[in-house]
């Protein structure tokens, strides 16, 4: 018991130390000069709650442990098996819309666009096990592509976004094929340099990017060429409820961006079921378990690596140009380092490699954030604190999903 | 198969810093037959394996496969000449299941192409079902059948070293290369090794080259033997003559 | 072109200065790489949290205190190394002795996330804007050379920094070769299980570690705050990368590596800010990072390592 008492006091006044720069005091500008205003409160009430903590710590690691085990192990999702409750969700997320209020239905936009951004980083991460902490980049090459085809030559968002995906998965080729031989740490560290060069190179080459200004006026998304506008923006042309005889209301707009995003990040969840169940996909599996197995079978790991490195650019893109069409504008600031981390960080919570678990994490980081304004302060600090929590008690993520294999009948 | 020679080495010399690990060595392995290397520990077997194999790259030396040179090859290239090796501690794909081991070997067989995947062409069906088949056949033939559908890392480790086998020869090369396939199984299982190298040899018409040290294995099996010490070559032959070689058994037992 | 050499000068000298803190910090990150294996992400806001904590020291102090300006730059190194300690020893316990065990990409998710909420938390204590530090000294040693009218400028400031790095480069050296806690560090960046065998304690020499890293990366803080007269809780990140670039171009794992590395990535990016342009001295600094990777990723000083079969 003495020792426990001495180990608490230790961590407490570690705690001390830890505090009292940062938050017992704190420094105020008063015109010219800085001041410091103590703040012993809080340093004695951190230092109290750590010491009694530690004390308890017997008995609050129980619950951490139990969690640790207890959340399922998803089994691998039977292809054919639940069609019918697949349609259903499907449905039921199509219909939802039109009996929601607008800010809800934008909030639900904005999660089915990181859905489709974490689950093409899964193929990278999860699938293929390559630490790409650069994937931000290749969502600003699609965001600007389209913006610049905006900008250049009066292309729609139609035309531009095979563009920019084309475009982003050739910025993917081509920053993988040097680097995808490099060994995990490095491999993260140089995409997290590629992200950060095109984020420099978008501020600073004002002639094309606009600089740190970015690009405005980009055109939302047209209904099969018919503008959803309240008025035609050309003399003499006809918009989307015009030809139907409809009378437009924002509203429309929103949830015509909703079913957008839906549509997307279905066709990405499509993408990403049929890979691991096709040849590339055991590949991708195969080599992260052993590559030197793989080589002596003939296996060229780089152009493995780098069919999930160009795809998973490739949904990066396509995302970027769908951000650039619903907020109108881009610039660098949207494409920070923090957002690699953000997606990254939904694909490991959510479960490497499991898809539900990545669409369930998206979901809970973009909501529960909106959900708690008042904590808007602490989001990132949360957030980051929740990573280490995550990786330090559960690092197999929330819903880890076995594999399907490949079976053999008898 | 033929009786020509398959794999030609020649010079072929390994330093690491300053190290010399393999001296100008020099041999070949003919289309039919069973080349062994053997020699005390150290002797740069596995060294010569992993230059061959295109795992390092040599210092100096000839290798040709087939006539084409492979030297400095990287493994993966190395393996489309159709030479595959087995690994001293099994590497196995030990979370994918059995069958989806001998799946994987045959990568470069299958229809990789996105497209056609993505919409379960008929073409590509058709040939996930070819692969299948062909893995089932392989099972079939080593006895792992019932074990198909489990993880490769729960099998025994005898039943690990065939299907590494099996994973090999899916691959329909021309040279197969085991290193020490006989390690830590038993008297039986060494036995029955044998039968398999004879019957692949046989049935399937592919060469082997292995290392090992189990004497009885060796010589029961091999065509010529290749003996090495510290790096360098000690005497090549038939396995009666290198039994008798007094070179060889100084190598092995030290000076009487 | 009779300016050119005054000019040189006062880029090499800049150059120096600059890379003798990316120095300091390079050698947190190369220490705690040979040790463990592993890049501490979270090793920028160290170097940020040392910043602020010498900027409260100087606070707490007044400089109108009438202290002696050696004994207060003193104190404030002092103190900030000490706090940073406390905040390197804390940091390896709590994100990454857990995860040690465990695949590297759960160890970088945790160093990320330690950074992100390192950063969020001296925000949230201290402001997330930038705070300014009031001029300790100014003026410097200013001459001109070669008659052309070029005045070469050398601020207190930077030439502090270049003596101090000097002072604890020797010093760290000297440590390292000769004391016990040196001799075990080396030990166990060569081979840890051997020494853990031997009756190392391993865990203390890997807080050891992340203690003298943290330490090392304060004074940079410090000594930067001083010069450069403000800063902010997100300075930690470019730094960061860029110390760690400067960690790899010397040869990751080495320390008279990251010496040289920082020292040719301070020179390197004075140069390029004075003779391409200012605004794209981060790209070259990123950019010599995807290069070395590449092509040596070794670094100048590491041994070319073989993979085992």
């Amino acid at each position: 018991m003495g020792n426990n008492i001495k180990h608490a006091a230790i961590s407490a006044l570690l705690t001390a130390v830890l505090v009292m720069p940062v938050f017992g005091l704190e420094l105020i500008r008063q015109g010219a000069r800085t001041l410091m205003q103590p703040n012993w409160s809080f340093v004695f009430i951190a230092m109290a709650v750590v010491f009694v903590g530690q004390l308890c710590r017997p008995w609050l690691m129980i619950p951490f442990k139990a969690m640790k085990r207890g959340l399922p192990t998803l089994p691998a999702a039977p292809t054919g098996g639940n069609k019918f409750i697949i349609f259903v969700l499907v449905a039921a997320a199509v219909i939802w819309p039109f009996f929601s209020g607008r800010s809800s239905v934008d909030i639900a936009t904005l999660v089915l666009i990181y859905v489709m951004l974490a689950l093409g980083l899964n193929i990278v991460v999860g699938f293929a096990g390559l630490l790409d902490l650069g994937f931000v980049g290749f969502y600003a090459v699609g965001a600007y592509t389209y913006a610049l085809l905006y900008q250049w030559a009066g292309w729609g968002f139609w035309e531009a976004l095979p563009v920019a995906g084309a475009m982003a998965a050739l910025f993917g080729f081509i920053l993988g094929f040097p680097v995808l031989r490099l060994r995990g740490d490095y491999l993260a560290i140089v995409t997290l340099g590629f992200g950060e060069i095109i984020r420099l190179l978008l501020i600073n080459l004002n002639q094309f990017t606009g600089g740190p200004d970015g690009i405005s006026g980009i055109p939302k998304p047209t209904v099969f060429g018919l503008e959803m506008t309240r008025r035609a923006s050309e003399e003499g042309g006809e918009t989307f409820h015009q030809f139907m005889g409809w009378t437009f209301q924002n509203q429309h707009m929103v949830i015509y961006l909703y079913l957008m995003a839906l549509m997307f990040a279905l066709v990405t969840l499509f993408v990403s079921t049929r890979l691991i169940r096709m040849p590339v996909g055991r590949a991708w599996e195969a080599l992260r378990e052993d590559e030197i197995a793989c080589r002596s079978l003939g296996l060229n790991p780089t152009r493995i690596k780098l069919s999930a490195f160009t795809l998973g650019a490739m949904f990066a893109g396509f995302g970027g140009a769908f951000f650039a069409a619903r907020q109108g504008l881009v610039n660098p600031e949207s494409f920070t380092f923090i957002e690699s981390a953000l997606i990254l960080a939904i694909v490991v919570l959510g479960g490497m490699g499991s898809q539900v678990g990545v669409i369930l994490a998206a979901i809970l980081i973009t909501v529960v954030p909106e959900l708690a304004r008042e904590f808007a302060e602490y989001r990132m600090l949360i957030f980051g604190l929740v990573m280490v929590l995550m990786m330090v008690w559960r690092p197999q993520g929330l819903l880890p999903m076995k594999r399907p294999h490949v079976e053999l009948e008898k | 198969m033929s009786s020509e020679v398959l794999l030609k080495v020649s010079g072929l010399s390994m330093r690491f810093g300053g190290l010399l690990a393999v001296d100008n060595i020099q041999f070949d392995v003919k289309g039919d037959e069973v080349f062994a290397i053997i020699g005390p520990n150290g002797a740069g077997k596995t060294t010569v394996f992993n230059c061959v194999g295109g795992f390092y790259k040599p210092s100096s030396g000839v290798i040709e496969m087939a006539g084409k040179s492979i030297a400095g090859l990287p493994s993966h290239e190395v393996a489309r000449h159709g030479l595959v090796r087995t690994f001293q501690n099994v590497r196995l794909f030990k979370e994918l299941t059995v069958l989806e081991n001998l799946l994987v070997a045959q990568h470069t067989q299958v229809e990789s192409r996105l497209l056609p995947g993505l919409f379960k062409t008929r073409g590509y069906r058709r040939a996930e079902d070819e692969a299948r088949a062909h893995a089932a056949q392989w099972l079939d033939f080593m006895g792992l059948r019932e074990f198909a559908n489990r993880e490769a890392g729960n099998l025994a480790y005898g039943h690990q070293r065939r299907l590494e086998i099996a994973r090999c020869m899916i691959t329909k090369p021309k040279l197969l290369m085991l290193d020490e396939p006989a390690a830590g199984l038993n008297p039986q299982e060494k036995r029955d090794l044998q039968g398999l190298i004879h019957q692949l040899r046989q049935e399937f018409g592919v060469a082997v080259l292995l290392i090992e040290h189990d004497m009885s294995l060796i010589m029961g099996i091999s065509d010529r033997i290749l003996v090495m010490e510290h790096g360098r070559a000690i005497t090549t032959g038939t396995p009666d003559e290198v039994r008798n070689d007094a070179r060889v058994i100084k190598a092995y037992l030290g000076e009487e | 072109m009779s300016d050119l050499i005054p000019q040189l000068t006062q880029q090499v000298f800049n150059g120096l200065s600059l890379g003798a803190i990316y120095a300091l910090i390079a050698i947190g990150y190369t220490m705690v790489y040979g040790i463990i294996g592993m890049i501490n992400f979270a090793h920028g806001e160290i170097y940020m949290i040392g910043a602020y904590v010498g900027l409260v020291t100087l606070t707490a102090f007044g400089t109108a205190s009438g202290m002696p300006l050696p004994l207060l730059i003193a104190g404030m190194l002092v103190v900030a190394m000490a706090v940073t300690g406390v905040y390197g020893y804390t940091l390896e316990r709590v994100a990454y002795r857990p995860v040690r065990g465990s695949p590297r990409l759960v160890a970088l998710i945790s160093a990320i996330g330690m950074s992100i909420f390192l950063q969020n938390w001296m925000a949230l204590g201290q402001g997330a804007r930038d705070m300014a530090v009031p001029a300790l000294f100014s003026g410097g040693i200013n001459f001109e050379l070669g008659g052309s009218g070029f005045g070469v400028t050398m601020p207190y400031s930077r030439i502090l920094i270049i003596v101090v790095t000097v002072v604890l480069m020797i010093g760290l050296t000297l440590f390292i070769r000769h004391s016990r806690m040196g001799r075990a560090s080396r030990a166990c960046s060569q081979d840890m299980h051997m020494a853990n065998l031997l009756g190392i304690d391993t865990n203390k020499v890997i807080s050891f570690t992340f203690v003298l890293g943290a330490m090392l990366a304060a004074v940079g803080g410090v000594l930067i705050a001083i010069t450069i007269g403000k800063l902010n809780p997100f300075i930690g990140f470019i730094v960061g990368i860029k110390a760690f670039t400067a960690a790899v171009l010397g040869g990751i794992g080495s320390i008279p590596g990251a010496m040289l590395g920082g020292v040719l990535l301070g020179l390197a990016e004075t140069f390029a800010a004075a003779y391409i342009s200012s605004q794209y001295k981060d790209i070259v600094a990123f950019s010599l990072l995807v290069l070395i990777l590449l092509f040596r990723p070794t670094g100048l000083l590491g041994k070319p390592e073989v993979e085992k079969v």
